[in-house]
């Protein structure tokens, strides 16, 4: 990510959502609108004393990266290997932002005067050739799978919080202790929460079985408790990955076959008391059984964005039925889409983990820079096409067309080759068929269509 | 079926090339069955098959006419079948003032994954033909 922000031709612009694009392969223009960070990125040097100088001595609203579980200041970096290393305030809590009055504790120690209350929103516009669409994945709601109990159990986590929870960097520093003080003796991971489920998504989210042997293995070496995993069936393609199984196996790791039927407090028998009982069939026995553990771990699947219908209207993407961005071609295509010059990478078209992520945004863009460096492209030849000495100039065709290829030149219609895709309906709506669908004419048409009756 | 009744129809199907002619093709690929009775006629997007070419169908022997395209909102050319779904049914409609019973024309949305839609809709559609008869025979009476 460093590297990144660093690259001289790489320019990164955090904060910033694109808001309209316009033109076509090799000729788009984005509107770019960037929300105030407060900070002047051109001043800030990351040393990170307007954090210690805030008026707030104490870190006191929930910190969005560690899941909520820690807190943060008003003026905070997100995350510390943020790129770039600069800070930015919070608006809704930030005194000065809020009220107007404040002694600007951090503006009076920052020495490069970089920070600035009075920024405002940006808008630009630029040009760029290429578009890649990263716009990555969403963790399902584990609310959505209620008899789980997450949000009425305190002890119930989501698989990310869990992460934070054992990360040297998060906000218990690696240790896992619960929300009520406790170190867990025995931890209950729950695979599949979201995924390959009828009730919510169908699919199975790919990198939940990895992630949930990782924290297993965490959690057992950062607090000594004992692991259930609760599997419908284990998926470790990948390299190493099904070794890292066995060596779980190996550790005393518990693997339970069954799908969990509750979580529930409700202690019925002895040594079920202050505990979280799951209930699942075991399978592999044939027996149902109840499961008491000090903390559950929701491993919750991956799903589209909330926002990918207007991400996919922005970019004239289509989307698959699970929400995710769709590829040109499955498997011969998988980073192009059908609009030329937009590229996916990553989770934004299905779920997928790091290493295929990486692989997958690599090739976008190897496209992306093979299409710009080439500078002109090969166009399918089905292109409609217009007869100027037919065309009347009635306009008919312009509204129809998805693409907005055709223009009215001199009172007459006009195709864009470039952004003509073919499809024709301009042909089918000419009263005075002056378009021909190349390929496909009405001539062509009408003799496939003889051809075929007699 | 064809001994039974003594008539076999004759069948245009428009498919356009990125939904249903590849759920056609996926339907052949399963061995599924369909009739034999649908003569296929690609066109880049269901957008494509104005009016003047159903009513070319029908005048060069056609006893049925099926257009089909994606299901709305999956169109690969973002609305090109907005359009047909717009002009099939006007079409439609318009179709008893030239003697031809609207019945003999059908818009059908049938995706790629659909080979099983693709064969109930033929067949259906053929099962309807072949009980209304020849079309020549209809306009000549």
């Amino acid at each position: 990510m460093m590297d990144a922000g660093r690259h001289p031709r790489i320019k990164l612009m955090t904060c910033s959502e694109v808001v309209a694009v316009s033109g076509y392969m090799g000729n788009y223009r984005a509107t770019i609108r960037t929300k105030p960070r407060y900070i002047r990125e051109d001043l800030c040097v990351g040393c990170l004393q307007c954090i210690d100088a805030c008026v707030f001595k104490k870190p006191r609203f929930p910190d969005e990266f560690n899941m909520g579980l820690g807190l943060r200041k008003p003026v905070y970096l997100p995350f510390p290997q943020a790129t770039p290393q600069v800070p930015l305030i919070d608006p809704e809590n930030c005194l000065q932002l809020k009220t107007g009055k404040c002694k600007q504790g951090c503006a009076e120690k920052c020495e490069r005067k970089a920070v600035d209350f009075e920024q405002k929103e940006k808008i630009q516009e630029v040009q760029v050739g290429t578009i890649i669409v990263a716009t990555g994945f969403k963790t399902v709601d584990p609310h959505k799978v209620p008899y789980y109990g997450y949000g009425k159990y305190p002890n119930v986590y989501t698989a990310l919080e869990a992460e934070r929870l054992v990360s040297a960097s998060g906000p218990t520093e690696g240790e896992v202790i619960l929300r009520d003080g406790r170190k867990p003796e025995t931890v209950g991971i729950i695979h599949c929460v979201g995924s390959r489920d009828e009730k919510t998504n169908r699919w199975c989210s790919r990198v939940c079985c990895m992630y949930s042997l990782k924290l297993a293995h965490l959690i057992r070496e950062h607090s000594g408790a004992k692991i259930y995993n609760f599997y419908i069936d284990m998926r470790t393609p990948g390299k190493g990955y099904e070794e890292f199984y066995n060596k779980l196996l190996e550790e005393g790791v518990q693997f339970i076959r069954g799908r969990v039927a509750e979580v529930t407090d409700w202690a019925v028998k002895p040594g079920e008391e202050g505990k979280l009982i799951l209930r699942v069939e075991d399978t592999m026995i044939g027996q149902v059984r109840r499961i008491p553990v000090d903390m559950v771990v929701l491993s919750t699947g991956l799903e589209s964005q909330p926002d990918a219908a207007k991400v996919s209207a922005l970019f004239g993407l289509s989307r698959s039925a699970d929400g995710f961005f769709a590829e040109a071609h499955p498997k011969l295509r998988p980073v192009e889409t059908n609009t030329d010059g937009v590229f996916l990478a990553g989770c934004a078209q299905g779920p997928r983990d790091v290493p295929d992520a990486v692989a997958h945004a690599g090739a976008a863009a190897s496209m992306a820079i093979a299409l710009l460096n080439k500078g002109e492209v090969t166009i399918a030849p089905t292109t409609a096409k217009v007869v100027r000495e037919k065309c009347v100039g009635c306009g008919d065709c312009l509204p129809v067309c998805p693409y907005t290829a055709i223009s009215r030149v001199e009172g007459k219609a006009e195709v864009n080759a470039a952004l003509c895709k073919g499809c024709g309906t301009c042909v089918a709506t000419c009263p005075s068929g002056a378009i021909e669908g190349l390929h496909f004419t009405d001539e062509q048409l009408v003799a496939q269509i003889e051809g075929v009756l007699t | 079926m064809s001994v039974e009744s003594g008539f076999d129809p004759k069948i245009v199907a428009f498919m356009c090339n990125w939904c249903t002619y590849a759920g056609a093709d996926n339907a052949g690929v399963a061995r599924m069955e369909s009739p034999h009775n649908i003569l296929a006629v690609r066109v880049m997007c269901s957008g494509r098959v104005s009016p003047e070419m159903v009513i070319r169908a029908f005048r060069s022997g056609a006893d049925g006419v099926l257009v089909m395209g994606c299901h709305i909102g999956d169109c690969h050319y973002a609305a090109g079948n907005h359009r047909t779904a717009k002009r099939m049914p006007l079409l439609r409609n318009l179709l008893g003032y030239v003697g031809i019973n609207p019945e003999r024309m059908e818009l059908a949305w049938v995706s790629a994954g659909e080979a099983p839609r693709f064969v109930e809709v033929t067949q259906a559609f053929t099962k309807k033909i072949r009980n209304l008869g020849p079309l020549a025979q209809e306009v000549t009476e």
